[in-house]
């Protein structure tokens, strides 16, 4: 078993590795071997950025096609991180760009009125409400807490596609799952406890 | 949301100090170490910064950062010494959150709308040390370890940044540092009316009401350095942390 950490300049691989060295995950770090990708049990799409420069880079490397290809005709599963979910969407405001469409959604940017104090982005510690159950969510506390950091974020097309959801002046999709695509708003590679459990639970579904 | 508590860790060199008032650092111990321990006690978020780097002009310690970084299970924040996109670009890449820019943005403000549009609001800040004035009332700002007066004023200051694009506004009070009496609530409130970004306030926190009195005066995160790395009236060194949910 192994996973393939996609490394395309934007956002913080360290981490990531960190944390599946942490619960004894095998994992490669892939930036221009794009057949390891396909190799892969799984895959982990991070992110932290612009939308539009994320997919132009992701188009112009190839990396792009590699992970459709992966992901749609392959069915390995994939967890997108923070820009990595959002970049996983059909289409986000952000630079008006299409992204790889994956999953049935689109992001769009936290607006709040000149009266409320909710800052943006939305940065820091928030609650995640679990609205399906199943391995991805197996042993998360209750009420578990993540790290956030975003601007913009993403409203699912289908309900069911709703894994969990966080309240930022409204209540928002902080993680989806659909088949073998499983994203999170949130940053597990830097919410300790229970972002280590959310990898174990990745790394165990790639394992089926 | 739920208000942070942020231990801010000073370093120079390899080593892990505490100042007062930003002066007389104090070797507490290990900065891997004390990472550790911070790690286990699950702490909320972290902030590095090299009190020493802008004075001497010297580039962040990226080997100690990425040490750091790689121990961390918790977002870090780093300032002190940056002067470059590709500095910045190293600092992201080893492990580092939060780009926290002071001093040499005070000099060259054209490096943050540029930090920002590279990375994004939401990884830069802006550091802003701030002393009491000392006829009347009011406020400056100041830069290089609080040895230069900013020619902007608080809220100019706070004003320019935020419209820079900076995603969240630290202050610094450095009457107060190490001095674990109370926050300045004040200064607080001044700040955060003036911000529509997250406001950091540090500075002062000696226990948990005084964290509570941060969050009423309007900020959404409290930095604690002395209280969280000494113990007891004698100041020994012993590393804690406390969330204080309630």
């Amino acid at each position: 078993m192994s996973i393939a950490v996609i490394d395309y300049g934007l956002g913080n691989v360290g981490s990531i590795c960190n944390m599946l060295r942490y619960i004894s995950v095998p994992y490669s770090v892939e930036s221009n071997n794009l057949e390891a990708i396909s190799y892969s049990d799984g895959i982990i799409l991070p992110g932290v950025g612009n939308f539009k420069m994320a997919m132009k880079i992701l188009e112009d490397s190839g990396i792009s096609n590699v992970l459709k290809d992966a992901v749609i005709n392959q069915q390995i599963p994939i967890l997108g991180i923070c820009l990595g979910m959002q970049l996983m969407c059909n289409h986000s405001e952000e630079g008006d760009v299409k992204g790889l469409g994956f999953i049935d959604a689109n992001v769009t940017k936290f607006k709040f009125d000149t009266y409320s104090n909710l800052k943006i982005p939305h940065m820091g510690w928030s609650d995640v409400i679990v609205k399906k159950n199943n391995i991805l969510t197996e042993d998360l506390l209750d009420l578990s807490r993540f790290y956030f950091v975003h601007s913009y974020y993403v409203k699912c097309k289908n309900d069911e596609d709703i894994l969990m959801s966080t309240n930022y002046g409204h209540e928002f999709t902080s993680s989806f799952h659909r088949d073998n695509i499983f994203g999170c708003q949130f940053h597990p590679e830097k919410s300790h406890k229970y972002g280590i459990q959310l990898f174990k639970n990745f790394s165990e579904w790639c394992k089926k | 949301m739920r208000h942070r508590v942020i231990p801010f860790l000073s370093i120079i060199d390899d080593d892990l100090v505490k100042t007062v008032k930003f002066k007389n650092p104090n070797y507490i111990g290990d900065p891997i170490n004390a990472l550790r321990i911070f790690n286990a006690k699950e702490v909320d978020e972290l902030f590095i910064q090299d009190i020493r780097a802008s004075e001497t002009n010297s580039a962040p310690n990226f080997e100690l950062i990425r040490d750091m970084a790689s121990e961390a299970f918790m977002p870090i924040a780093y300032g002190g010494g940056i002067s470059s996109m590709e500095h910045m670009e190293r600092l992201f890449k080893n492990g580092v959150e939060k780009i926290c820019m002071n001093s040499y943005a005070l000099m060259h403000s054209e490096i943050v709308e540029l930090a920002v549009s590279n990375f994004g609001s939401q990884s830069i800040a802006i550091s802003l040390d701030i002393k009491k004035n000392f006829f009347g009332n009011g406020y400056s700002v100041f830069y290089k370890s609080a040895k230069k007066k900013y020619k902007l004023g608080l809220i100019d200051s706070l004003k320019f940044f935020q419209d820079q694009g900076v995603g969240e506004v630290i202050i610094n009070s450095i009457d107060l540092d190490g001095s674990m009496a109370g926050v300045d609530s004040n200064l607080i409130k001044i700040c955060s009316n003036s911000l529509s970004v997250p406001l950091i306030y540090v500075g002062g926190v000696g226990n948990p009401n005084d964290i509570k009195n941060s969050i009423e005066s309007g900020s959404s995160a409290t930095g604690v350095g002395s209280m969280f790395v000494y113990n007891g009236p004698r100041k020994a060194v012993l590393i804690s942390y406390t969330n204080f949910d309630d």
